[in-house]
């Protein structure tokens, strides 16, 4: 890994909000009762006038922003993953999104890895309920500088954007001055024998699944999918051409997140390569040290060396 | 009637003074509501689908708003000075639909197409598809989220513009609507009037029977805001009540309009079964002459 410099995306993001709304006027922040878990608390204490506590009511959060948007404000509302996405999934759907308004969803706390508040709050449905709403944007920082550039596309974009953040602190392994383009992925390593195509904090596990593999003899090509949908398919079509074998990685059930995005985008493609999904397998999680919870679910570097393993032999079989 | 006034009596937090509208002015209104009943009726009958009750209940109050005391604009929908309207009832959609078409947003003839495929007139509102729609409804207790929002926003930018939501008394069931209820009154909101169309039924019943949201008034004054009371069907004290409601705003205000299901329309009137049912055609343009004689009576 080029540092071992920890940070949270949520900091990143917390922070970044503070740059953002200094450079304009018209992004305005809510949040659910958990400014200071989002980190939108510092926002609230630079631009109090622009902040709104919505107290623990995230469907009408939802609302709300809604209609500061209808009058030419930038909403970013903030609150933990499993509410953003789960609990006010109607207003989202039907009020925002549908509505097509400029609202953008800053989610924290995502996946197993949120920990020991256990699985009441681990969100790992979230991806896949987002993705599903037609035009629904749906983007996964890897890390904390990429999630400064993430919210600054977000907020160039005009229209609904999902932001999928976490809690724990995640290694620096993308550079401050390499780009963003939403739906755009970065290959991160080269390699032709097999493809780790991964998103948020599985993408540092992926580096250094990578970097066992090659002492192995195996170069894996490791790509950064940020961008949930839209889906960046021709970077998929050649990994397939290329490298022939995938191993797709998200903090998130295994079920409707990127695996399954990955494996719809070959489904009409007459050659498709074998795909193996690591993610949570279908189960509820429990609480736990992050590092702990993701050795348990499946999450961990190892876990996806082994992958790595399986698929090429599915590949050379 | 008499339970009407007993309620009007106990429950007016504030009573609406007369403010002076010329009986031309009502009844030239009165005879808009019955050409948007007419065209309601036809809708929901070309469509053999539709919300019929709930769409003649409201019909009054959409035309106090658009002809009357909303600022807008339908040669130009997105008029930056123009008022907001949020149909938070958004299965109401045949009664709005006739209003906007009668204000000028799209042709009349256009409001047959309702329910139809590659039809702009969607079964509930689209603010992507219709002219004059300013955001999509139909999922209920949303609307007034977001018109509270809308209203936080023109304060923010230093606006006037006024913003209202039409509520259904049945959709006061949900959640969210007092959740944007006590936003209101958190954040001191006054550029804000939620109207309820209190016609005491829902998809399963009478809404006493389903769920009674008595003491009405009580709630929302619980929740910070100003209510007044009136009979929904009273394009005068509509009128006036509107009026009156902008006077000295130092509240969010909820309109509690007492309305009845299927209003205008003997069969239809008061009759649980018509909550999402249309009249057969023979029926419907039976309907339509009759009220087209009542027109003529005005």
């Amino acid at each position: 890994m080029s540092s071992t410099q920890l940070i949270s995306t949520r900091d990143a993001f917390g922070e970044e909000l503070v740059d953002m709304g200094k450079e304009k006027e018209n992004i305005v922040v809510l949040s659910a009762d958990l400014a200071k878990a989002t980190r939108t608390s510092w926002f609230a204490r630079a631009f109090p006038k622009r902040f709104f506590n919505v107290g623990i009511a995230e469907q009408n959060m939802m609302g709300v922003a809604a209609g500061l948007s209808t009058i030419g404000f930038i909403p970013v509302v903030s609150t933990v993953a499993i509410f953003a996405a789960g609990r006010a999934y109607d207003q989202v759907r039907n009020t925002i999104v549908h509505s097509g308004f400029n609202v953008k969803i800053a989610a924290t706390h995502s996946g197993i890895s949120m920990g020991k508040d256990g699985s009441s709050h681990q969100a790992i449905e979230d991806m896949a309920l987002m993705r599903v709403i037609p035009n629904m944007t749906v983007i996964v920082p890897a890390d904390a500088p990429e999630t400064k550039r993430v919210l600054r596309a977000a907020i160039e974009y005009k229209g609904p954007v999902y932001i999928r953040l976490g809690r724990p602190e995640v290694p620096v392994i993308t550079d401050e001055k390499s780009p963003f383009i939403l739906g755009k992925a970065d290959i991160l390593r080269k390699g032709n024998d097999l493809s780790i195509i991964a998103c948020g904090i599985m993408v540092p596990q992926s580096l250094k699944a990578a970097d066992v593999l090659a002492s192995r003899g195996i170069k894996a090509r490791v790509i950064n999918m940020h961008t949930i949908k839209p889906l960046d398919v021709e970077v998929l079509y050649n990994a397939a051409k290329e490298a022939g074998a995938i191993v797709t990685a998200e903090d998130h059930s295994i079920i409707g997140g990127l695996g399954s995005a990955v494996l719809e985008a070959f489904s009409c493609k007459e050659a498709r390569p074998p795909v193996y999904r690591i993610g949570v397998r279908d189960v509820f999680g429990e609480s736990g040290e992050p590092d702990d919870l993701m050795r348990k679910y499946g999450l961990s570097w190892q876990d996806i060396v082994k992958a790595a393993e399986e698929v090429l032999s599915l590949k050379e079989g | 009637m008499a339970k009407l006034i007993e309620w009007r009596a106990n429950l007016l937090q504030e009573r609406v003074s007369v403010v002076k509208h010329s009986t031309e002015l009502v009844r030239e209104l009165e005879k808009k509501a019955i050409t948007v009943r007419q065209e309601i009726v036809k809708m929901t009958s070309n469509a053999n689908s539709g919300h019929l009750g709930g769409s003649l209940s409201c019909v009054d109050i959409l035309i106090a708003l658009y002809f009357h005391h909303l600022k807008h604009n339908p040669q130009n929908p997105s008029w930056s000075e123009r008022d907001r309207f949020v149909l938070s009832k958004g299965h109401a959609a045949p009664a709005f639909y006739a209003t906007l078409a009668l204000s000028g947003y799209f042709p009349k003839e256009e409001l047959s197409t309702i329910r139809n495929i590659n039809s702009r007139l969607q079964g509930h509102p689209d603010n992507r598809k219709t002219p004059g729609v300013e955001v999509s409804t139909g999922s209920l207790g949303q609307g007034l989220s977001v018109a509270v929002g809308m209203a936080l926003g023109f304060r923010l930018a230093g606006k006037n513009n006024h913003v209202y939501a039409l509520a259904g008394d049945g959709e006061l069931n949900e959640g969210e609507i007092w959740e944007a209820a006590m936003f209101a009154n958190h954040y001191k909101i006054v550029n804000i009037t939620a109207l309820v169309d209190r016609n005491h039924g829902q998809n399963d019943g009478r809404e006493e029977d389903v769920m009674s949201m008595e003491p009405l008034a009580a709630k929302w004054t619980a929740f910070g805001w100003n209510v007044f009371g009136i009979d929904g069907h009273s394009i005068k004290d509509l009128l006036d009540v509107l009026d009156k409601s902008m006077e000295n705003r130092k509240k969010p205000i909820v309109i509690i309009a007492e309305t009845v299901k299927g209003k205008g329309i003997s069969l239809v009137e008061g009759n649980d079964d018509y909550h999402a049912k249309c009249l057969p055609k023979e029926l419907a343009a039976q309907v339509v002459a009759e009220l087209e004689k009542r027109k003529e009576i005005l």
